[in-house]
């Protein structure tokens, strides 16, 4: 009897106290100083040494062929394994890799490499300039069946090896741009399973994975950079899918790292002492992308309508607490040389105006729509929620439809069949092109049905120029194109809050979708 | 013998039955293997490489044929996610399903027979009221919630374990069944609640027959009663309720390992449905429809000793 009314009293303050936690966490938000105050005590020095959980959210699905993978979440990871012939650095600069020193002829068309003597493949070989050439062809396709596994690589007319330290690269259409592409990975031509196995010449070697699980990777004590060599030794990438299994794991010590925690989660870690935060960018254009060619989008004054009916700094206060950076094109704060922080004062909100705009069109009491939303991205389906109610403001009726990532990639990316939608896009590589040439009007890559001859002519120009600086200028009129015409209502570069025990340090941030695992290290006690 | 062979041709019929349903459903729902796998860089052209790569490229019913004559010469296929053989994966996942299905359910049986016994034999009294009720807040609990709470409380606050510091059965024996534990008993606790309620009601009416008078007026006593008549009959129902408790808790597994971040067959299952890695997926579909036949048939074997009246044709 007793028994019983103490667990019935067990189980009503243990009910207690979790409603309790729940309060406090969203209690908490001046977190400012103890940022600060983290940020210090990581100067300590760096030691030699040790392993790290890290947390992904999801497993690498595509595969571990740096040709083949595709997804972000699994380059970030490849990247500790593959080099290119050269590699970007934190400030987007390109360094030699697996080469020493590069060229490109005047007319842009052929691109000479002189390779690094003794860099080693982790399974002990060297790299040979075949090794290079085996490489580029297989992206290229042309020693395969013909399809280009990389499809930049479709301009590759020929790679020679005039001797076994230099590797020429031959273009089909002068091309200046193309440098950018060759962060690809360089592989052994002896090795046929790098799905299975994968061989690099990274700071870091590949152990074994377990699907749903992990990625171990080790450290490479042979890397040819030894002024850069991995502080860890080893690096466990631990799969987290449920976003409160971070939490959880963050708090309870079973991972060390999380590279991208939102704003939910901040909320509930902030108060732990043993955590640090980094902030930087997420480089990723979040969007109300449009379909140009579906009515009503097909109207320019509909689409500026849309525009001017948005508030974004309100969409970041409440979906990220105000963090984010706003932006007005295809182009993120990260990619300083083509960035133009001006577009993003271009349309601030002007409700009167939106009507206006919406009236001309035709549309005097709006009209409905619908967003279609990929369900597993928490912040674009937050982000889609703020817009429909801040669109109703001007008579538009937007209704959310989940839809699963997959459908998404068949129906609304490849069939273009939808309207709107809600999603982040990324560049693959430190290219202006790698955001740009989507919206050609006859881009494969094109979803939004994006159709202005002004600016296919830009790029055009662009593919040609071989001079840097009006590359820049040209791209960036295609920025104010795209801009002025709304194209899609850009919102934001998401912020990026990277979540990392005390007694580690050295994270940097890049602007490429990439985990630099070399660089951290634990500190010394 | 006759029976074995009748309960043979059931479970390839239903094989037969879910492997073409679930194929059928990856048909009719959108997405593609293929561009799920290449992703947004991908240009047509490699799409349709790979689609023919992977067969994807011909009617469903040629796909099912082809899939269907390598399974039944033991060949699964090969995930297209991960580029290894489902057959291989699954011998990975199945110990942490089997461990935690056996788990749950010896918690179950160790709570709610003596549970149920107990409140059986004290129907009325204030102990059982109170058990009752306590009996119907934990049955109206989805798993997943004591789940949460399990992980919040041991482990959050009192740190008798470390939630998602989960080690492989390989790594470690001892450390993966301890970290099973908790799910074990947020899968089991709303089934042991049911099962309590079953049990009971089950004696209960059981008790009333004329059989426990008749064996009364013998002079037996009240255990005796209980353990020798009442309870052989009482348990016939109880016991298929267990065996759709099992089909039950391999069910329940796949969300309680989201919770938990068990690396189980429930988190592949729900990952390959969303990358229509259907090799994957047709694998585990077929391996969980066996083993609910199975437990069926073993159900059906225990009726047959518990009470030789009921006799298997």
């Amino acid at each position: 009897m007793k028994k019983v009314r103490k667990l019935v009293m067990l189980l009503l303050v243990m009910a207690f106290t979790i409603v309790l936690g729940g309060c406090q966490d969203s209690k908490e938000q001046e977190t400012e100083s103890q940022k600060d105050s983290s940020s210090q005590t990581s100067e300590a020095g760096p030691t030699m040494g040790g392993s790290i959980v890290v947390g992904i959210p999801q497993d690498l699905e595509d595969s571990l062929d740096p040709h083949k993978s595709v997804a972000a979440g699994t380059k970030e990871v490849l990247f500790n394994i593959y080099e290119g012939l050269i590699k970007p650095d934190e400030q987007g600069n390109y360094k030699d890799a697996v080469a020493k020193s590069h060229s490109i002829s005047e007319d842009g068309k052929v691109y000479t490499f002189t390779l690094r003597e003794h860099v080693k493949f982790h399974d002990g070989t060297e790299v040979t300039a075949e090794d290079v050439k085996y490489s580029i062809e297989r992206c290229a396709g042309i020693n395969g069946d013909g399809t280009p596994l990389v499809a930049a690589f479709s301009n590759v007319e020929k790679v020679e090896i005039p001797d076994e330290n230099t590797v020429e690269i031959y273009l089909n259409d002068a091309d200046t741009e193309f440098l950018a592409y060759l962060i690809v990975a360089i592989i052994p031509e002896h090795c046929t399973d790098l799905d299975k196995n994968p061989v690099g010449t990274g700071p870091f070697k590949y152990v074994s994975r377990s699907p749903q699980e992990n990625i171990v990777l080790e450290k490479f004590a042979d890397y040819w950079d030894t002024e850069n060599q991995a502080y860890l030794d080893k690096v466990t990438f631990k799969i987290v899918g449920d976003s409160n299994a971070v939490v959880t794991g963050l708090k309870a010590g079973s991972i060390d790292m999380y590279p991208r925690i939102n704003a939910t989660q901040l909320a509930q870690l902030e108060d732990e002492e043993d955590l640090q935060f980094y902030e930087g960018g997420m480089n990723l254009i979040q969007a109300l992308y449009l379909n140009n060619a579906a009515e009503p989008f097909d109207d320019v004054r509909v689409r500026q309508a849309l525009c001017y009916a948005v508030n974004r700094q309100e969409v970041l206060d409440i979906v990220a607490d105000g963090r984010g950076t706003i932006i007005g094109s295809s182009m993120f704060p990260a990619f300083e040389k083509y960035y133009m922080p001006e577009l993003s004062e271009r349309y601030n909100q002007d409700i009167e105006k939106a009507k206006e705009l919406l009236k001309e069109a035709g549309y005097p009491d709006g009209f409905e729509m619908t967003i279609s939303v990929p369900n597993n991205y928490q912040q674009h389906i937050d982000t889609a929620q703020v817009l429909v109610e801040q669109l109703k403001q001007v008579g538009i009726k937007a209704e959310i439809q989940l839809i699963e990532w997959d459908s998404w990639l068949s129906d609304v990316y490849a069939d273009r069949n939808y309207q709107s939608t809600v999603v982040g896009v990324d560049a693959a590589y430190l290219s202006g092109r790698a955001l740009m040439e989507r919206f050609a009007s006859d881009a494969e890559k094109n979803f939004i049905n994006y159709n202005n001859s002004e600016y296919d002519k830009l790029y055009e120009q662009v593919k040609k120029s071989t001079d840097e600086q009006e590359q820049i200028e040209l791209y960036k009129k295609m920025e104010t194109l795209l801009c002025d015409d709304a194209a899609n209502v850009y919102i934001q570069d998401m912020a990026c809050e990277v979540a990392l025990r005390k007694n580690y340090g050295g994270y940097v941030f890049y602007p490429l979708y990439v985990q630099d695992m070399s660089k951290i290290y634990m500190i010394s006690e | 013998m006759k029976y074995v062979i009748k309960k043979i041709g059931t479970l390839i019929i239903t094989l037969l039955i879910v492997s073409f349903l679930s194929f059928l459903a990856f048909s009719i729902i959108p997405g593609d293997a293929a561009r799920s796998k290449l992703g947004t860089e991908a240009t047509e052209e490699q799409v349709r490489a790979l689609q023919k790569e992977l067969g994807l490229d011909k009617p469903v019913l040629v796909q099912y044929g082809i899939w269907l004559k390598n399974f039944v010469t033991g060949d699964m296929g090969e995930s297209y996610s991960y580029s290894m053989p489902v057959s291989e994966m699954l011998k990975n996942k199945i110990p942490i399903t089997i461990a935690l299905t056996i788990m749950a359910f010896v918690i179950i049986l160790l709570v709610s027979v003596p549970v149920g016994i107990f409140t059986a034999q004290h129907v009325g009294k204030k102990l059982d009221h109170i058990i009752m009720i306590l009996n119907q807040v934990i049955m109206s609990v989805p798993g997943f919630f004591i789940g949460i709470l399990i992980t919040y409380i041991f482990g959050l606050i009192l740190r008798w374990f470390t939630p998602g510091a989960y080690v492989s059965i390989s790594e470690n024996f001892w450390g993966f069944l301890r970290y099973l534990i908790a799910p074990a008993i947020a899968i089991a606790l709303p089934r042991c609640a049911m099962g309590v309620k079953m049990l009971r009601n089950s004696v209960i009416s059981q008790m009333e027959m004329d059989y426990v008078r008749t064996a009364s007026a013998r002079g037996n006593g009240k255990q005796r009663i209980m353990y020798r008549h009442v309870l052989k009959n009482a348990i016939i129902p109880v016991i298929t309720f267990w065996g759709m408790t099992i089909a039950d808790i391999v069910a329940n597994s796949i969300i309680i390992e989201q919770v938990f971040t068990i690396p189980g067959m429930g988190s592949l299952l729900v990952t390959s449905i969303s990358n229509r890695d259907y090799p994957v997926v047709q694998g585990i579909i077929v391996l969980v429809a066996a083993l609910v036949v199975v437990i069926n048939f073993v159900v059906d074997l225990l009726y047959g000793k518990i009470d030789p009246r009921i006799s298997l044709r």
